[in-house]
């Protein structure tokens, strides 16, 4: 009897353990197809090709891969440039842990001194970048000013001199940033055993060697995805650089992504083709990180179970 | 002022109708025009423009959209491909070429071959790839050095007409502890007008087309005294310090404040610089001197255009409109001093009695034999004139690298033109 009320059962009510989690995954995945996969491979398409994003594609094969890695020199100041904020922008990984541990106590306010630290990452990027142009305006601006006074002159202003320009944009991008990292690090903290501290405490840990032997170790998931942000936030660092400096003086603050915008879609880019190689490449170096990321999640799961 | 402007359009599209016949009336349907008139004053040129047309077609639907005209310069390529609608804004010569050689604007051609636009011939030739017009132009404006005319009595000086007196001139303002020219080069197109000037000033017009079409190299001798004169300038410390930090408009309070002496710009800049505080008695205009006494002058007067796409659904209606925009009795009151404040480019229309715009016709119409160019970037093919303009804000700041930014020119013409 059991075999044939399972056979009287529709092909749906069989399987739906296997397949209703399918079905609630579907939207998902057929957006995430339509939007992020099939657009990396035509990407990958258009970068064999010479193309105006208007009329007819030409097949080049690897010519665009060959100009772009065969010396051409923005593509090389862009990728040094795209090392630059990768490097400092960690910096707002421990910037953001000092600041959540000085936060993090119990006066009168403290919830209000929070809001204020965490105020710059809930502006716009375009606002902050644009605060940071007019606080680096030469002559006018607060910086100038300050570095006036203890007699340093910046030749064209921090964002008109090619060996400052990026970095003072670096420094713009941090404050929201460290916002960011801190934000991460007062949860983290919360979730901090305080047993542990005590115990710590009772066996004589104190200062630097309890930050560092005991908080720190149990911050460890804040600490990750901090620098998994971080990371993306400095590969993805567009909106600074369009509206601090459009990419000059003379395109010395250009960084790959925004290389990849000013050949495909600026107002004077018609070269599809050139923009899609270099967010091939984009695509790539930032593939290291996510296939590093990825592994090391992978990793947590097996140790939990 | 709009409403003493809208009512010159009334009663001069009324005019129109009388003269225009039975063959305005027939047009019906819809007319779809994107506009990037999105400054105050020409988007109540452009608002104006739609509503007196529609007025005049009663069964024609005029729908006019105006998007944001840094915005456009991009947006263009999704408007022309997708859903396309009937009239665009857009910028004439070289600029034209992706959107022609993409098949994107409509050949009108035979719209220019109406009697009506015998007027607009000298416009024709920066409308015309290919040996076929793309569009009509509606409004064009001077290029020169906007000048404190109080800065320069005060010092003793008088318009100059030669390179030698404005670089005298430019020693005493100088010493004066002021800077001869202010310019923002933070977007780099500025720096593209005293390319234009000087390299058609020392080399002549022809030579300069040359160049942008790609004919000569980059590091040629000819090329390089351009740079040279140029450079005279720079090394007198004839420009305002640090003007990579700033957009044209930041460069605008130098010359407001009396820091810088002049500034060479389009007559756009006239508004800005009267809404600055700057009067009339205190402004004054020199057409950019000559260099080589043996080439004759050239002038940037960039033209902006109307553009029919491929694409478009009611193409009998978009061309009235176009010839519309074009008339005289339009031309006078849309360029007038209370609207667009530019030059007309039919012939036949009334030029604004503004100082500024009178003194750009006088040297436009009797002193530009050497030709007419459209702008650096307008000129010169969009790759070339991007990795242009970047190594001419470089060479602005670092003089002594221009072996260097000439190779890169050099390297990108050899590229582009293939």
């Amino acid at each position: 009897m059991a075999t044939a009320t399972t056979q009287n059962r529709s092909w749906y009510r069989r399987n739906e353990i296997a397949v209703t989690p399918w079905l609630f995954l579907l939207p998902g995945i057929l957006f995430f197809a339509f939007y992020v996969i099939i657009p990396i491979f035509q990407s990958v398409w258009i970068s064999f090709h010479e193309w105006d994003g208007l009329g007819e594609k030409t097949w080049v094969g690897t010519a665009n891969y060959e100009r772009l890695l065969g010396g051409d020199r923005k593509f090389e100041t862009s990728f040094w440039n795209n090392l630059k904020w990768l490097v400092l922008y960690l910096l707002a990984i421990p910037m953001g842990l000092s600041i959540s541990l000085f936060l993090n106590q119990t006066v009168r306010g403290i919830r209000l001194y929070k809001s204020l630290f965490f105020f710059p990452f809930v502006i716009s990027q375009v606002v902050v970048g644009l605060v940071f142009s007019w606080f680096y305006l030469p002559n006018d601006g607060l910086f100038d000013v300050i570095t006036g006074l203890v007699g340093i002159d910046i030749k064209g202003g921090v964002l008109g001199n090619p060996n400052t320009a990026t970095y003072g944009i670096i420094a713009a991008g941090l404050w929201p940033q460290t916002a960011y990292c801190m934000i991460l690090y007062l949860t983290g903290l919360n979730a901090v055993d305080p047993e542990q501290v005590e115990a710590a405490r009772l066996d004589g840990a104190k200062g630097h060697k309890m930050l560092w032997y005991v908080i720190i170790p149990q911050l460890k998931p804040a600490t990750f995805i901090a620098f998994v942000v971080t990371i993306i936030g400095a590969l993805r660092s567009f909106d600074f650089i369009a509206v601090m400096t459009n990419g000059g003086p003379f395109g010395s603050t250009r960084v790959l992504s925004f290389y990849m915008f000013e050949e495909s879609l600026s107002e004077f880019g018609f070269r599809m083709g050139y923009g899609a190689a270099i967010a091939v490449v984009l695509f790539f170096i930032m593939l290291i990180f996510i296939a590093y990321f990825l592994w090391s999640m992978y990793q947590d799961e097996k140790g939990v179970r | 002022m709009s409403k003493i402007f809208k009512g010159t359009i009334a009663a001069l599209s009324a005019a129109t109708i009388l003269a225009g016949g039975a063959s305005a009336q027939s047009l019906s349907g819809d007319l779809r025009i994107v506009s990037d008139m999105s400054n105050p004053a020409p988007r109540a040129v452009m608002e104006g423009l739609a509503a007196d047309f529609g007025a005049m077609h009663p069964d024609l639907n005029v729908e006019l959209e105006i998007v944001d005209r840094e915005a456009w310069k991009t947006q263009i390529r999704n408007a022309l491909t997708a859903n396309a609608p009937d009239v665009v804004n857009w910028y004439a010569a070289t600029r034209m070429t992706p959107y022609v050689d993409a098949g994107l604007f409509m050949d009108i051609s035979d719209l220019w071959e109406d009697p009506a636009m015998a007027d607009l011939a000298s416009t024709k030739g920066a409308m015309t790839l290919n040996g076929a017009q793309w569009g009509v132009p509606y409004t064009y404006y001077q290029w020169g050095v906007y000048y404190r005319k109080d800065i320069f009595e005060e010092l003793g000086l008088s318009e100059p007409a030669t390179w030698d007196e404005e670089i005298a001139n430019c020693q005493v303002i100088v010493d004066s502890g002021r800077a001869c020219y202010t310019i923002g080069s933070k977007y780099l197109w500025t720096a593209g007008g005293w390319f234009d000037y000087i390299n058609s000033r020392t080399n002549g017009y022809d030579f300069h087309i040359q160049l942008a079409n790609g004919e000569v190299e980059w590091t040629d001798d000819r090329v390089r005294e351009t740079f040279a004169n140029w450079r005279t300038l720079i090394d007198m410390g004839a420009f305002i310090e640090d003007h990579q930090a700033y957009s044209w408009q930041e460069a605008l309070p130098f010359m407001v404040d009396g820091e810088a002496a002049s500034y060479l710009m389009g007559n756009f800049a006239v508004a800005a610089m009267r809404d600055g505080g700057l009067t009339d008695e205190q402004l004054d205009f020199y057409q950019f001197p000559q260099i080589n006494p043996d080439v004759a002058p050239a002038e940037d007067a960039p033209t902006d255009t109307f553009h029919i796409p491929s694409g478009a659904q009611n193409v009998e209606a978009a061309k009235a409109f176009l010839l519309y925009v074009t008339s005289p009795d339009v031309q006078s009151a849309i360029n007038g001093g209370d609207a667009l404040g530019q030059l007309p480019v039919n012939a036949a229309a009334a030029v604004s009695d503004d100082k500024f715009i009178q003194e750009g016709f006088e040297m436009l119409s009797n002193n530009a034999s050497g030709g007419i160019m459209q702008f650096f970037d307008r000129d010169f093919p969009a790759e070339m004139a991007s990795v242009g303009m970047e190594g001419l804000q470089e060479f602005m700041v670092f003089p002594d690298n221009l072996d260097d930014i000439l190779e890169r020119l050099e390297d990108t013409r050899q590229r582009v033109y293939q």
